[in-house]
């Protein structure tokens, strides 16, 4: 068989990729599968597929204003995310969540974690979840015009906000820069 | 520092010496963490990967489960070595194309393996023959537990473990199986598991990864959707998927000595002839024959060749092992003829004892 790129060389790179339910089929030679940018050997991911790397129109992610915005810690552009389908740092997810949000509700199907947590994380986690029950709480407080409720319940919120700023353990923090920041 | 010829002496942490894995080969199961802080690793510069690279090789080899590990930079590895790693499983394509500041942690039985700045700061996976996904996974928790305790992952309350590419976002988890299913491609039936597995989110891929296409009918079967489900679910669900792909493959098997036993010996009978006969292969035909003689095995047609010897010869024939048992470079035709070789004599052998 020959590429179908090339249309000269022979096709020892057979790309499958099924994604919900139809399955599509390449077949090109080595060297034009590096050229395309197809890493024929490592694993294609979903998110390139999704981001349209793989020719075919993908999702739009972002508009033309927001493709120049920047991670804030990083400085990664949402363009070059579109581009490599993979982030800069961490804080990238916080940066561009509004972006991300469609794109891993399509990967996932779901959008929120609920397994394994890890140890020193869990009082954060429990905050989190604390923080978002006492809003709710406190919208419901404002509706019913409860309004010294309302007041108590944004003190709470006020405390829950300021220990989840605090690094909460103490050493083996892997950043230096955190572990410094204490008090 | 890793020895390659210490790990060919032995037969890898994914090849089967037990009888009990006529269709499931091995299990595998990987986790994606990433530092907090810190710059995915495809982001980051060369330098702040080496600094990661020596903050956290100390951190891997204080963990009991990997017991006193082998490990090794990458920089300081050669191509063929790094290509028998990835024959072995043990790093990825992507892995073994990096340089600086990367490297591989290996526990010795290489059962428990950890890339370090691959495309997220810390990959690590358990490996077992046969299915053993829940066994999997929880070893790779212990792991992944023992490093929490030193290092700071990045973490979100809502969306879990951040990675470098969204699709792993979550968990961080990619639980596999590898199947060898000559039944359902014998019975043209493997296509509609494909599709069925695709409909309810599972990624099928041949036995090397992507480029590799299913040879030697033999397929690797994993989770997609790492966000929103719990890791003993994942690992769970693909359990019994598998148990399920299981049972299909065994049900074709009968159907195939009910109505074609003829056909089936005829097909098992000219693999040996030809593995045992030819002196040019090439590694997708021996994978397919060497899959043929495997069906043979565990269809008791075939009783003079033992599995362990196939499944040994389906990791050596492959092209960066071969090259280190010749102990030098070849070209893909002086391999053909070396790969013959050596399955030429080890069939040859096994028939005759």
């Amino acid at each position: 068989m020959l590429c179908e790129l090339c249309k000269k060389k022979e096709a020892t790179i057979h790309l499958t990729q099924v994604l919900d339910g139809s399955v599509k089929k390449v077949h090109m030679c080595e060297e034009c599968s590096e050229k395309s940018g197809f890493d024929a050997q490592g694993p294609t991911s979903i998110t390139d597929i999704l981001l349209g790397m793989g020719g075919e129109g993908g999702l739009t992610i972002g508009t033309q204003k927001s493709l120049g915005r920047s991670c804030p810690k990083c400085q990664m552009k949402l363009s070059s995310f579109k581009k490599s389908g993979r982030f800069g740092c961490p804080d990238c997810y916080d940066a561009f969540k509004d972006e991300l949000a469609p794109l891993l509700k399509v990967m996932h199907r779901k959008d929120v974690h609920i397994g394994k947590i890890p140890s020193r994380e869990s009082a954060m986690v429990q905050r989190s979840a604390e923080l978002s029950s006492l809003e709710k709480e406190l919208n419901d407080a404002v509706k019913t015009e409860n309004y010294e409720e309302a007041a108590r319940i944004r003190d709470r919120i006020k405390e829950c906000k300021l220990a989840m700023k605090e690094p909460e353990d103490s050493g083996g923090d892997y950043n230096e820069s955190t572990s410094n920041d204490k008090d | 520092m890793i020895k390659i010829d210490e790990l060919l002496k032995q037969s890898g942490g994914w090849l089967a010496p037990g009888d009990d894995n006529a269709v499931v080969i091995s299990s595998r199961v990987r986790l994606a963490r990433n530092l907090k802080d810190c710059a995915f690793p495809g982001w980051a510069g060369e330098e702040e990967c080496e600094r990661i690279w020596s903050d956290l090789l100390p951190v891997l080899r204080s963990c009991k489960s990997l017991s006193k590990p082998l490990y090794s930079g990458l920089v300081d590895m050669s191509v063929l070595d790094k290509q028998v790693l990835f024959e072995r499983h043990l790093i990825s394509r992507e892995h073994a194309n990096k340089k600086k500041g990367s490297g591989i942690v290996l526990r010795r039985d290489e059962n428990m393996s950890v890339m370090v700045n691959e495309e997220d700061h810390l990959r690590m996976q358990a490996m077992r023959p046969g299915l053993e996904l829940t066994t999997c996974w929880d070893k790779v928790n212990e792991l992944d537990s023992e490093i929490e305790q030193q290092v700071r992952y990045a973490f979100s309350p809502k969306i879990g473990y951040l990675t470098a590419c969204p699709s792993n976002v979550g968990t961080g988890m990619r639980a596999s199986a590898m199947l060898n299913v000559p039944g359902l491609v014998l019975m043209n039936e493997i296509n509609a598991v494909v599709k069925g597995m695709a409909k309810i989110g599972l990624a099928i891929r041949g036995l090397w990864g992507e480029g590799s296409e299913a040879a030697g009918n033999m397929f690797q079967v994993s989770n997609q959707m790492t966000l929103g489900e719990k890791e003993e679910d994942i690992a769970e669900n693909l359990e019994q998927i598998v148990l399920e792909i299981v049972e299909h493959e065994k049900n074709a098997r009968a159907r195939l000595t009910e109505t074609q036993e003829n056909l089936i010996r005829d097909h098992v009978g000219r693999a040996v002839g030809i593995l045992s006969e030819a002196y040019i292969l090439s590694s997708k035909e021996a994978l397919d024959l060497l899959s043929d003689l495997r069906l043979g095995i565990d269809m008791g047609i075939l009783t003079s060749v033992n599995r362990r010897t196939v499944d040994y010869l389906i990791l050596l024939t492959q092209p960066g092992h071969l090259q280190k048992i010749e102990g030098r470079k070849l070209k893909t035709k002086e391999r053909d003829s070396v790969r013959a070789r050596l399955v030429r004599e080890r069939i040859r052998t096994a028939i005759k004892k």
